[in-house]
């Protein structure tokens, strides 16, 4: 353990902090549509809170958080959610990702909101996945608790 | 069929979306069962393969297919566009990829360990960016797909050989980013002049411009990017070092295809892009792309004549035969470019069986140097005589497809008044005898004694069939040339050349 590491100062602090930079994640993700911000902003935000948690309380102890295999998944599932959105569009007899064809409401600009919000949120998970990844990857392991089982 | 009719005006934009999808799927797949991947990898190839034989056959039937994507109109919306040339490169990765992902199955458990999930994984994506490459009608949405296309090939490459294949990789990454750099600069150059990314609408809108200097430097930037994408002579260094470390299914892939879709960008950037009058007479760019050409064409022969390790002679010998690729491009006359085009095809199809057949053996043995194969025709018969026809085929024995291109390429030299370029092509076959007849000699013509207790010992039947498949279509092609050049490279070098034919919209 390094100082940085044991300082209370830092280790509360980043305990408080971490909640509140993932609800500024959402808020980036949710206002994509609508005003700056978008998908891989607001997932680059969500991974970098997780990140930070890594970095102060540990490897191991980030890992409890969000595992590898868990964190494989969410990189799956959230491009399928963006390619989903694509192909229903498809399905409902619009191009791929004209939002407009889904009759999910009768008012077709507000179903291109939701849908491209939708996208925004599968962008988002997978960008917050292989943030942590690339992160966890390049960590020199630490304890026996972190080494990569394949 | 009903559900076709749905689903056939979509097939453009599932070129991509299909092997993307399964590309993230892999990791669940893999998730619940560590064997799955490799049936999954080859059903989505399979499905694309039936996909991009269908958008070929639909645009000889009826012309250029248009996908809007997002139901945007272009110029404002990214287009998807096939037109002949690249619905002929997509069926060309399309089927390669799917050859590949067959033979895949035992030499990736053994060269990757506890791996093979995320190779597969980025297998997928590697063909998603070649298929977005090659598909899209936007000049931007290319980059993006160039980019994806590139880092999942660093990735590739860097689970090869430990420590060397980082290496490679890392090299390979700089060239890269540097080629990468050149052409976004070349994009951001057209889009500041003409203020469109549509590649239709620019092709319009440049004839007015190009007087200015800023094209012109957008030309020579898009040459050189280009260049080192697909390994020109003087800008090939990152190339032999890749392929040789590389992972043997990986090697396949990217020796197979990176370099046909940077020749395929090229050719579309130059012709569909630019007009054909700009780069053959304006500027010459043809011109010295053929020089260029020729020069890869003998270096690239006779640096792989020193090479012992068979990966990287093969490596070197790409070189060449790129060389030969855009010669026909650079030649700029109708038979140098149908043999150009159809070289395309050809050393896609010899390459890779070369390159399989170079794991297939070490997969088997171990060696890759090619002073130790002695006996190895008694030991895999199959796998040799796949060897033999593929090398033969890139010598340019008649009755194979490789004779068949170079015979286009000749006359297109004769044609172009450029004698010159026919002896470097008689010279380069020459060379290809001289570094392929070694390995003949280690394989077939070892001493008895050393080879008498050599036992069959053939490879895995996975790896046997797509490696047969493609010899058998060296020789079928060697034949059956007249089905490619009439249907589609014949109309497809009048569009090219602007003689008549439009080659989008």
């Amino acid at each position: 353990m390094s100082g940085i590491q044991e300082s209370v100062i830092i280790r509360t602090v980043v305990r408080i902090m971490v909640p509140f930079i993932q609800l500024f994640a959402l808020y980036v993700i949710m206002h994509g549509a609508s005003g700056p911000g978008g998908g891989f902003q607001g997932g680059v935000i969500f991974g970098a809170a997780i990140i930070l948690y890594a970095m102060i309380f540990g490897i191991s102890e980030g890992k409890k958080k969000i595992s590898d295999s868990f964190d494989r998944i969410l990189a799956s599932t959230g491009l399928t959610i963006y390619a989903a959105t694509g192909l229903a569009c498809i399905i409902f007899g619009g191009m791929f990702l004209q939002y407009s064809a889904v009759p999910l409401l009768p008012d077709t600009a507000l179903v291109s909101k939701y849908l491209i919000d939708l996208v925004e949120i599968g962008i988002g998970i997978t960008v917050l996945a292989v943030m942590i990844s690339l992160f966890f990857d390049i960590s020199p392991p630490e304890s026996e608790a972190g080494e990569v089982e394949e | 069929m009903i559900g076709f009719d749905l689903i056939a005006p979509h097939l453009p934009v599932l070129t991509v979306v299909v092997p993307l999808i399964a590309g993230f799927l892999t990791p669940i797949i893999g998730w619940i069962d560590r064997r799955l991947p490799w049936y999954w990898v080859v059903l989505a190839m399979f499905v694309v393969l039936l996909i991009a034989g269908n958008n070929l056959v639909t645009v000889i039937n009826s012309g250029t297919i248009q996908y809007k994507l997002g139901g945007w109109d272009p110029p404002f919306g990214i287009e998807y566009v096939i037109d002949l040339l690249n619905g002929f490169v997509c069926l060309i990765i399309a089927f390669i990829a799917f050859m590949v992902s067959i033979y895949s199955k035992e030499s990736v458990k053994k060269e990757v360990p506890g791996k093979t999930t995320p190779f597969y994984a980025v297998f997928l994506l590697l063909i998603t960016g070649l298929m977005g490459m090659t598909i899209t009608g936007d000049i931007f949405n290319f980059y993006v797909f160039l980019e994806i296309s590139s880092l999942t090939a660093y990735a590739l490459i860097a689970m090869g050989d430990r420590g060397d294949g980082v290496v490679a990789s890392f090299n390979y990454l700089i060239m890269g980013t540097v080629a990468a750099s050149f052409i976004l600069l070349g994009i951001g150059y057209l889009y500041a002049v003409t203020g469109t990314l549509n590649m239709a609408d620019m092709q319009n809108i440049l004839p007015g411009v190009y007087e200015s200097k800023v094209v012109l430097a957008a030309l020579a930037f898009f040459m050189v990017g280009f260049s080192i994408k697909v390994g020109l002579f003087p800008l090939h260094s990152w190339l032999p070092d890749a392929y040789t470390h590389a992972p043997s299914t990986a090697s396949a892939l990217i020796a197979g295809l990176m370099t046909k879709v940077g020749a395929y960008a090229m050719i579309r950037f130059m012709f569909g892009v630019f007009t054909p009058d700009f780069v053959i007479n304006t500027t010459q760019m043809t011109n010295i792309l053929a020089w260029a050409a020729a020069l890869a064409i003998i270096v690239g022969s006779v640096l792989a004549i020193a090479q012992s390790d068979i990966k990287r002679m093969l490596a070197y010998s790409s070189i060449s035969q790129i060389g030969y690729i855009l010669l026909g491009v650079g030649l700029a006359n109708m038979i140098g470019m149908e043999g150009g085009l159809l070289h395309l095809l050809n050393h896609a199809l010899m390459k890779c069986a070369l390159f399989l057949v170079a794991g297939a053996i070490f997969y088997k043995t171990g060696i890759r140097n090619l002073y130790q194969f002695k006996g190895l025709g008694k030991k895999m018969p199959v796998t040799t005589t796949v060897f033999l026809i593929a090398a033969l085929s890139m010598i340019g024995v008649p009755g194979t497809v490789g004779f068949t291109s170079k015979w286009y390429l000749a006359l297109g030299s004769v044609d172009a008044g450029q004698w010159i370029f026919v002896f470097v092509i008689l010279l380069s076959s020459l060379l290809n005898i001289v570094y392929f007849w070694r390995i003949f000699d280690n394989i077939w013509f070892g001493h008895p004694h050393e080879i008498e207790n050599i036992k069959r010992d053939e490879a895995p039947l996975t790896m046997l069939v797509p490696m047969v498949i493609l010899a058998v279509l060296c020789v079928f092609f060697g034949f059956f040339a007249y089905y490619p050049v009439h249907y589609v490279i014949e109309p497809l070098s009048e569009a090219l050349l602007g003689l008549g034919g439009v080659l989008s919209r």
